[in-house]
């Protein structure tokens, strides 16, 4: 399988303060493959990087054989990288179905099937389709959101911290649907605290600690890892 | 939509020529009634109001600039079509005017002066300008928009507003007289009277100044909320939710804040051009940033993001200001000698804005919120929707159709 994405020494800093600090990482075709780490370890940096939401300060980002470093978002979008943001930012004001077609807004062609196909993932979308997007539960909020990055038709589908404030149950639930869509072809970059959730439907992991990775593997590899188990499971020692 | 508008057309313009096939109609229906006065001005300001709406409630962009490209709109409206015989007339402080022509005479010396040649080239003049006024208001906001739309709330409003300003301090700027007749107004270009279809002694046989505005006013509104629906219209409405989610969804900010301020400013433009018209006139002290306030208190008040709403709080903005509210204005001396206390010269404005105020406290969302006006025959969304009571009324409804389909398919059965 080829890479997808390679990453290759990436360095972002705001305002003189490294965030990031020479991250080298890839994601082959058709994995999923999620980025661990503490709070301000430099995941979403990472993230807000490849995205086009910050300029890095240095180093590459390759995306299917193109050089996408310091490209707008708008470009990014159009070569197939969707993004489903930190927190859901869906658009409070507008229906369900007005913020699925958001999602597709560099496309051209008909929606009518995907939108379909994102109702089918998330059925509680379809009954709420003409409801406005903030009257949601938080949970039904990250459907909209993933449902959303979803009709962008993304080649690599990056999550930022999709089980952030969500309860347990609905957790499970999100991650059983990345689980699906990732059967159904698409590649996924998963960013998570929540260690043990992307751990288990992970690929490949890379451990993020101050700006640059320290540990990377399976996802079983890691689960089974005495120092992850200490620092990110909390299960150490049992 | 089309429809109600077309309705609405007729039942003005039924209004307005009233007077002239029964006489002996009621004060209020005579051409010279403040309810003409109410209509004219009020079918003007909506189209800029709906235009603030669009930056202000549909981008989120807080712009307070509007009368500056009314003033643009006006005076490129007013330059363009005073006739060549009123020129030295209008412009006697300056000796002339630089452009010697006016669109009306251009089309006039194609289609003839008299009759219906001269109709037409007045239609087509008058509507050229009207487009080119939209024009120069745009292309106005593109060259201000480049620096300006990197600025975000307040700061936005307040170069906006800046600029509004310097644009007044420029018009009135004595040496561009020969061009825009400095301080002094530019008249004697035609307005909305001008289309009212007289016989050969001059008698009115067909009023359309009310018409006329509406028109024009309905088609750039229709234009407007086109444009809202469309992926365009998403896009904005996105911006205002939440950029860099909009961002992160493949929108790019700068092409579409430029957009929405670009078509906002044609139609601010236009909605000038209509200004001068009504006022019969072109005076850039009119363009102060009161003119704006006086805009921006019609959008809150109507409901931030409601077209609907914009146009039905400008009428009734213009009728009390125009109308309702004047009796606060004059001194009252009931039968019995009592004279009423506080009524005076000014008076209307103080019970105005304490209306203004308690609109502000008590009803923030204004009067539609950011709701539409939903009338049998235009596509709202489909039931269950927003507003809970109406919502279950409508999914009732609904369901009890379902129903009805089923029995009725059995029985086919």
């Amino acid at each position: 399988m080829g890479e997808i994405l390679q990453i290759k020494d990436l360095q972002v800093s705001y305002g003189g303060i490294d965030a990031v600090r020479g991250i080298s990482f890839n994601v082959r075709e058709g994995e999923i493959v999620t980025l661990i780490g503490a709070n301000g370890a430099g995941k979403s940096s990472t993230l807000r990087a490849i995205s086009g939401l910050v300029k890095p300060r240095g180093g590459s980002i390759v995306f299917n054989g193109d050089d996408i470093t310091g490209l707008d978002p708008t470009a990014v979008v159009s070569k197939g990288l969707m993004m489903v943001p930190e927190g859901r930012k869906i658009f409070p004001n507008l229906t369900v179905l007005e913020n699925l077609r958001i999602g597709a807004y560099l496309r051209k062609d008909q929606l009518d099937s995907d939108i379909e196909m994102v109702y089918n993932y998330f059925p509680r979308l379809k009954e709420r389709s003409w409801q406005a997007g903030g009257t949601l539960s938080g949970g039904e909020q990250q459907m909209l959101a993933v449902g959303r990055a979803l009709m962008g038709r993304p080649k690599l589908l990056m999550m930022d911290e999709p089980s952030l404030g969500l309860a347990p149950i609905v957790v499970q639930g999100i991650f059983e649907i990345i689980e699906q869509i990732h059967k159904a072809g698409t590649t996924v970059l998963l960013i998570e605290q929540n260690a043990n959730m992307a751990l288990h439907v992970a690929d490949r992991a890379y451990v993020i600690e101050n700006g640059r990775i320290s540990m990377e593997g399976t996802g079983k590899d890691l689960l089974e890892d005495e120092n992850v188990k200490a620092a990110y499971l909390g299960t150490a020692g049992k | 939509m089309a429809g109600y508008i077309c309705l609405i057309l007729l039942i003005v313009t039924i209004l307005e020529n009233l007077s002239t096939f029964i006489p002996g109609v009621p004060q209020v229906l005579q051409p010279t009634s403040p309810l003409f006065t109410v209509l004219k001005k009020g079918a003007v300001y909506s189209l800029v109001a709906v235009s603030m709406n669009l930056l202000n409630g549909f981008t989120g962009l807080f712009s307070l600039g509007q009368a500056g490209f009314m003033l643009l709109g006006a005076y490129t409206y007013a330059i363009l079509t005073v006739p060549a015989s009123m020129k030295d007339q209008v412009y006697y402080l300056f000796g002339g005017c630089l452009l010697k022509s006016s669109l009306v005479d251009m089309f006039g010396a194609v289609f003839g002066t008299s009759g219906a040649g001269g109709a037409v080239a007045m239609v087509l003049g008058v509507l050229l300008a009207i487009i080119l006024a939209g024009c120069v208001a745009a292309f106005f906001a593109y060259l201000i928009g480049l620096p300006v739309l990197r600025l975000k709330s307040d700061y936005l409003a307040i170069a906006t507003l800046g600029f509004a300003e310097i644009i007044r301090a420029i018009f009135q700027w004595q040496k561009l007289g020969r061009v825009t007749n400095g301080a002094n107004m530019i008249k004697g270009f035609p307005t909305f009277s001008s289309f009212n279809i007289t016989d050969g002694s001059g008698g009115v046989v067909l009023r359309l100044s009310v018409f006329v505005p509406f028109l024009l006013a309905s088609v750039c509104i229709l234009l407007i909320v086109l444009l809202i629906h469309s992926s365009y219209g998403r896009a904005f409405k996105s911006i205002r939710d939440d950029e860099i989610a909009s961002e992160a969804m493949g929108i790019s900010l700068s092409k579409h804040k430029m957009l929405s301020f670009v078509i906002s400013s044609f139609f601010a433009g236009i909605g000038g051009a209509l200004f001068a018209m009504y006022v019969a006139n072109a005076q850039a002290k009119a363009f102060t940033s009161t003119m704006t306030y006086e805009i921006l208190l019609i959008v809150v008040v109507g409901g931030i993001g409601s077209i609907s709403g914009s146009v039905i709080a400008t009428f009734l903005y213009v009728a009390c200001s125009e109308w309702w509210l004047r009796f606060l204005d004059s001194e009252m001396v009931l039968s019995n000698g009592f004279k009423v206390p506080l009524l005076r010269n000014g008076f209307r404005m103080v019970v105005f804005s304490v209306v203004i105020m308690v609109i502000v406290l008590f009803f923030s969302h204004g009067i539609m919120g950011e709701k539409e006006l939903r009338l049998p025959g235009i596509n709202g969304r489909p039931a269950g929707s927003k507003g809970a009571g109406k919502g279950k009324k409508d999914g009732a409804a609904a369901a009890k159709a379902v129903k009805e389909e089923k029995s009725s398919d059995d029985q086919e059965d």
